[in-house]
């Protein structure tokens, strides 16, 4: 008979380690997909999700129970996420001229009518990551999870353990900043 | 060029490219794997830690035991002699016969 995630929970606070493994193993596909929104190289996507999990083990006692283990689990990666921005701020002064020639093609072909301009086209996904990784961390987190993941600024509050009025105050900004980055990338392309 | 335009379509983009959720081979085994280790790890660091403290609390005593007994044999040096006394009252009886004869 398959056990529930309570019962498998006190187990491993019980010290059955091995009851950990069946969570792991639910879980770990939506640690991966959050971990490659920040990261993009896989091996320091897997190193994200290995901490996740280190730190979930440590920290398990504190679980309360009182809302799903995913939901306290998604909060500990998104945090662990912010912490890899943090420490991983290498490529947010690489210049645009660098653009590959379907970035560029793609940018060329919106300045010159934007409707024709697909954002189901490759180039787009790959420019959109490209001016993501130049945000700064809480801008990038922020973006990420209000315009893409399309979140409410109370959900990310809980995510990220910020405030509602700093979400907001931190989503104003990163909407400012990720403006100024692509005025740059305009400058720096037709200038 | 209409950035605000650019930011809604690269925006777009992002929105239709979700990310992968595969994991690779074998992953819970290695979490598991680290976790075990870990835990063998952090049971020599819990012996290691507690030795080292015992060990500099030892020392600690010891220091204030040594500082207690030199100023406290410092201030009675002129006064009370505590061998002196104890080899006076083992030897009583002998200086008493002594004296008898």
């Amino acid at each position: 008979m398959e056990r529930t995630e309570a019962e498998l929970i006190a187990a491993v606070l019980r010290g059955d380690a091995a009851s950990f493994e069946p969570l792991v193993q639910k879980y770990s596909p939506r640690v991966f997909a959050t971990a490659r929104r920040y990261a993009r190289r896989e091996s320091e996507v897997e190193d994200i999700a290995q901490e996740v999990w280190l730190k979930a083990f440590e920290k398990l006692n504190s679980f309360r129970g009182e809302a799903p283990f995913e939901h306290w689990l998604m909060r500990l990666t998104v945090r662990t996420c912010y912490d890899f921005l943090r420490r991983h701020q290498r490529n947010r002064e690489s210049a645009f001229s660098d653009l590959t020639g379907p970035e560029a093609d793609w940018l060329e072909r919106f300045v010159a009518r934007p409707e024709t301009a697909s954002e189901t086209a490759e180039a787009a996904k790959l420019l959109v990551g490209r001016v993501l990784e130049k945000l700064s961390p809480p801008a990038r987190l922020v973006i990420t999870l209000l315009e893409i993941e399309d979140r409410s600024v109370r959900e990310i509050a809980r995510l990220t353990g910020w405030s509602v009025p700093l979400v907001k105050v931190r989503a104003f900004r990163a909407r400012g900043e990720m403006r100024k980055i692509l005025t740059k990338m305009a400058t720096e392309k037709y200038l | 060029m209409n950035v605000a335009e650019l930011q809604k379509k690269l925006l777009a983009a992002a929105r239709t490219n979700a990310p992968d959720d595969r994991v690779p081979y074998a992953f819970e085994k290695r979490v598991l794997a680290l976790l075990a280790s870990r835990t063998g790890a952090d049971r020599w660091v819990w012996w290691t830690r507690g030795l080292w403290q015992a060990a500099v609390s030892c020392a600690a005593i010891a220091l204030l035991l040594g500082a207690w007994v030199y100023l406290d044999s410092a201030t009675s040096a002129n006064t009370t002699d505590l061998a002196q006394n104890f080899e006076n009252t083992l030897l009583a009886s002998v200086d008493q016969s002594d004296q008898a004869q």
